[in-house]
């Protein structure tokens, strides 16, 4: 390939031409080399979208690297704080994984497609780390980022949208589970997976069929309200299931450069995740020895009074005469949907135990002035938005 | 309750006898297991011919340590003791070198010499104190390690201001510029270039020579002895040490993997099935063999893997034994000289000359070689009036390419021989048997990954805090209960004992610094 032949500037996916059809804003902004879009006509109605009917988000450019080989299972297992042992065929993993000194590089998904053949997906690019992780170990390992388009299809008509397009079958689907359908003679995989926290899937097939999937897909779906979605709409939903951010809420541990600025799982509130019973997995020792001389940091879920948004604001233990803030906020939003002013932060242990009340420190502007006030907030231990038809099966119809 | 050991260690080469004896005479039950039948690893005298025997790799004792020596209370008998260096000339106007005695070249060159070689003999001292304890960590707040450290610092800095950035400008460098600086005589050059170089996957315009130069005079001051009965004997005396200090060892026991239960070691296992307990595990094995052959790197963390997998130990340095009915004739050497050292190395770039090659996977036409008859001096290794022949030949790349298949074998032997016939001339009609072994040859045998002896390249990246590597550098690895300690752990190769003596002192110091 000739420099005039590399791809210039940023990627297009295989839905941009049905994207840009729709989109009215012309907001993009980049991710791993692709455009993807803020918003396409208006981030609330979008998110309106994933909370009553479905909405649509473009995944393609999320990394989806090919896991397969003789070691695959072992080499995953090793690489994941989880036990990878207990996710069977047609099962999806929410894992992270760590460097040697146990901090969390990154979370993702992993599907197990086949026997033996699995699917890393996550939003930032993990190469060298998997290959590096990969020495002594009789695994291959192949990026199919750009091969594989993917939807997230996301909202309580999700189900009924897709089954107009005739997936027979979908109503059996649990959560993290996946199935395999045809599609025009391409093989189409949906699995119950979502970054939502509501009814959704995500759909994945060959690049070259992505149009025709798309077309099907808004066909179905005509009836069930569908729209597109752009990121703002997604990082709201996101924000309100308790979900985390690689760059917003954490900092993925090869990229920090100062001590102290990388978290561990548990200071992510992932002790869940963390599986000491499973054969080695990196970061174990070094996690061993957190677990028993206690963490540094901890993740909290914050339910906040009034409706200013808190962003970026310092947290303090107590109202007034604080000598030195606890921590910061680093994901906040007024949750519609929850009628509450929400964020995820981080404090410093021991700090931020559930029910715990904290005071947040809010700056707004009004009319080019600053005004502050101290907001008290609730520490709070589930999701702000966890409703039954997340996980009901079969989902009901709508 | 299963029988369990107090400590299994894998393989007994020197570091590993020692290591297991001075356990032994700590009290523990020690069982050491041996892959091949005789103890020795690569210190062993074997047959090779019907008649003749010889130490099949390491063949010249350095730098067995007074310290092991004097803790297994070991009486060595040596056959030759205190050996010149004779370089080889083709006009038979040889070079010949002994401590800081240099003949056969200028009279400017022998004042030189003496000066390099104090100057080389006062840093490698320095080398040595390092060697003989296990490395300082670095970003500990332990005192010893950090005591350690500052006396590191402290004897580098004792050397005076000049002595001292003098030191710091040589340790890096290469050895050719300090000697082209410094001496006239091509084979005095040629000789000192290949003392550096011997056994390395280096030219002597390689960085680090002078570092690997210094490296071979830490041991004795660059006293070389040859033992009776070859090397086997050093490792049959340790083996005996061992076995007084209450040591099992059980050889034609190939280690097939260490068991890993749990998160920390609890026993190994032998090729047959065999299986042995212990939560103590030394491995006298080379690092990258340990780690990635018998433990897995299913059971340690990536970036360790990683680096242990990126140790550099490509080996270059081929044996070639000869069975000779009689001693070869060399022009201007007399018979009394057989019993030293000869080096084939015609000066300087003749030695970078025969590494050339070697950096692009080829093997060299015209290689550099350490001759010794053993024989000489030592009646036990050949029938009456016959001799043998053990030689050190450079440069022959353990991945050659194409392989080492049997051309390519019978293309570097004839190489060798070909270059001693140069000084030599009769040394063909001599020959009644021979035997070539390649690195790949040394890495079947002996077990060492890659066949390089000192189990990692002795540069500046690979030792003290940094052998095998970084973060895990006293002898105690990252899982819990595993050991090393064999020359892949500070502070290196050559029969020395050190490894295994310091790997000993921090088991017994229950894995804390010693």
């Amino acid at each position: 390939m000739s420099i005039s032949e590399v791809p210039q500037g940023r990627l297009r996916t295989p839905f941009y031409s049905r994207l840009q059809k729709l989109d009215t804003l012309n907001t993009w902004h980049e991710w791993k080399g692709y455009s993807s879009a803020d918003a396409l006509y208006c981030a609330e109605t979008e998110y309106f979208a994933i909370r009553n009917a479905t909405g649509v988000f473009d995944l393609t450019p999320m990394t989806k690297y090919r896991i397969t080989g003789p070691d695959a299972l072992d080499y995953l297992d090793r690489l994941v704080t989880r036990d990878m042992r207990k996710i069977k065929p047609g099962r999806v993993a929410y894992a992270v994984w760590c460097n040697d000194q146990g901090q969390v590089i990154d979370d993702g998904t992993i599907f197990h497609l086949r026997e033996g053949e699995y699917r890393l997906c996550s939003q930032e690019r993990h190469f060298a780390w998997l290959t590096a992780a990969a020495i002594g170990f009789d695994v291959s390992i192949v990026v199919e980022t750009a091969e594989i388009a993917a939807l997230a299809v996301q909202g309580p008509t999700s189900f009924s949208v897709l089954s107009r397009m005739g997936l027979e079958g979908l109503g059996d689907l649990k959560p993290f589970g996946m199935m395999h359908f045809e599609f025009e003679g391409a093989e189409l995989l949906v699995s119950r997976t979502g970054y939502t926290g509501d009814l959704g899937y995500e759909v994945w097939i060959a690049a070259e069929k992505a149009e025709a999937l798309w077309d099907a897909l808004f066909d179905a779906g005509k009836l069930h309200g569908i729209r597109p979605i752009g990121t703002s709409a997604l990082d709201l939903a996101r924000i309100e299931a308790g979900y985390l951010a690689a760059f917003e809420d954490f900092l993925p541990a090869d990229t920090t450069v100062r001590t102290g600025r990388s978290r561990s799982p548990f200071e992510l509130g992932l002790d869940w995740l963390v599986d000491f019973k499973k054969p080695n997995f990196n970061g174990r020792r070094a996690l061993a020895e957190e677990k028993r001389n206690g963490s540094t940091w901890r993740l909290v879920k914050l339910d906040i009074e009034g409706n200013k948004p808190a962003h970026h604001s310092y947290i303090y233990a107590k109202e007034k005469r604080n000598r030195k803030e606890i921590g910061f906020v680093t994901s906040a939003a007024w949750s519609p949907v929850c009628k509450q002013n929400i964020a995820l932060g981080t404090v410093r242990m021991p700090h931020g135990k559930p029910g715990d009340t904290v005071w947040v420190e809010i700056f707004y502007q009004r009319e080019m002035h600053w005004t502050r006030v101290m907001a008290k907030a609730v520490v709070v231990d589930k999701p702000f938005w966890f409703p039954p038809r997340r996980s009901l099966t079969p989902p009901a119809p709508y | 309750m299963t029988d369990r050991y107090d400590a299994i260690v894998v393989g007994a080469g020197h570091n590993g006898l020692v290591c297991a004896a001075l356990l032994g005479k700590a009290g523990k039950r020690v069982l050491l297991l041996e892959a091949n039948r005789q103890v020795g690893g690569a210190a062993v005298t074997r047959p090779f011919a019907d008649g003749y025997s010889v130490s099949a790799a390491a063949h010249l004792l350095y730098q067995l340590q007074p310290d092991v020596q004097k803790d297994l209370k070991l009486n060595l008998k040596m056959a030759a003791d205190n050996m010149s260096t004779i370089v080889l000339s083709a006009d038979g106007q040889h070079v010949r070198y002994c401590g800081d005695q240099v003949s056969g070249v200028r009279q400017k060159d022998v004042a030189k010499f003496a000066e390099f070689h104090k100057r080389m003999a006062r840093y490698s001292d320095l080398l040595r104190t390092a060697f003989n304890k296990p490395p300082p960590r670095l970003g500990t707040t332990n005192k010893k390690d950090l005591f350690s450290l500052a006396r590191l610092g402290f004897d580098v800095r004792r050397l005076g201001k000049i002595e001292m950035r003098e030191f710091l400008r040589l340790i890096g460098m290469n050895i050719y510029d300090e000697l082209f600086e410094r001496f006239d005589s091509p084979l005095l050059k040629g000789g000192l270039s290949l003392d550096a170089v011997l056994g390395t996957h280096l030219g002597p315009r390689s960085p680090n020579t002078i570092m690997t130069y210094l490296y071979r005079l830490a041991g004795n001051r660059g006293r070389i002895a040859s033992p009776a009965g070859g090397m086997g004997s050093v490792s049959d005396a340790l083996a005996q040490a061992a076995r007084a200090a209450g040591v099992t060892i059980r050889t034609d026991m190939p280690v097939k993997r260490i068991v890993v239960e749990n998160g920390r070691v609890t026993g190994v296992e032998i090729e047959g099935g065999e299986k042995f307990f212990s939560l103590t595990i030394v491995s006298n094995a080379d690092p990258r063999r340990t780690i990635m052959k018998l433990v897995g790197a299913r059971h340690l963390e990536t970036r360790f893997i990683h680096r242990i997998n990126n140790i550099r130990m490509r080996g270059n340095a081929a044996k070639l034994h000869l069975a000779l009915d009689g001693l070869p004739t060399i022009d201007g050497l007399a018979r009394k000289d057989f019993g030293e050292r000869l080096l084939i190395a015609a000066d300087e770039n003749y030695v970078e000359r025969a590494f050339n090659p070697a950096k692009y996977g080829e093997s060299s036409p015209s290689p550099v070689l350490e001759l010794t008859f053993p024989s000489f001096r030592d009646e036990s290794l050949a029938p009456s009036g016959k001799h043998v022949m053990s030689a050190i030949v450079q440069y022959a790349p353990y991945n050659l390419k194409g392989g080492w298949n049997e051309a390519a074998r019978e293309r570097f032997k004839q190489a060798a021989i070909k270059a001693i016939s140069q000084y030599a001339p009769d040394i063909e009609q001599r020959i009644v048997a021979s035997e070539l072994l390649t690195p790949a040859d040394i890495e079947r045998e002996f077990h060492i990954t890659g066949g390089h002896w000192h189990h990692g390249e002795l540069t500046l990246d690979q030792l003290l805090f940094v052998r095998p590597v970084g973060g895990a550098a006293q002898y105690r690895m990252p899982l819990d209960g595993l050991y090393l300690c064999g020359a892949g752990t500070h502070p290196g190769g050559g029969v020395s004992g050190a490894a295994g003596r310091n790997a000993a002192r921090v088991i017994l110091s229950g894995g804390n610094r010693a």
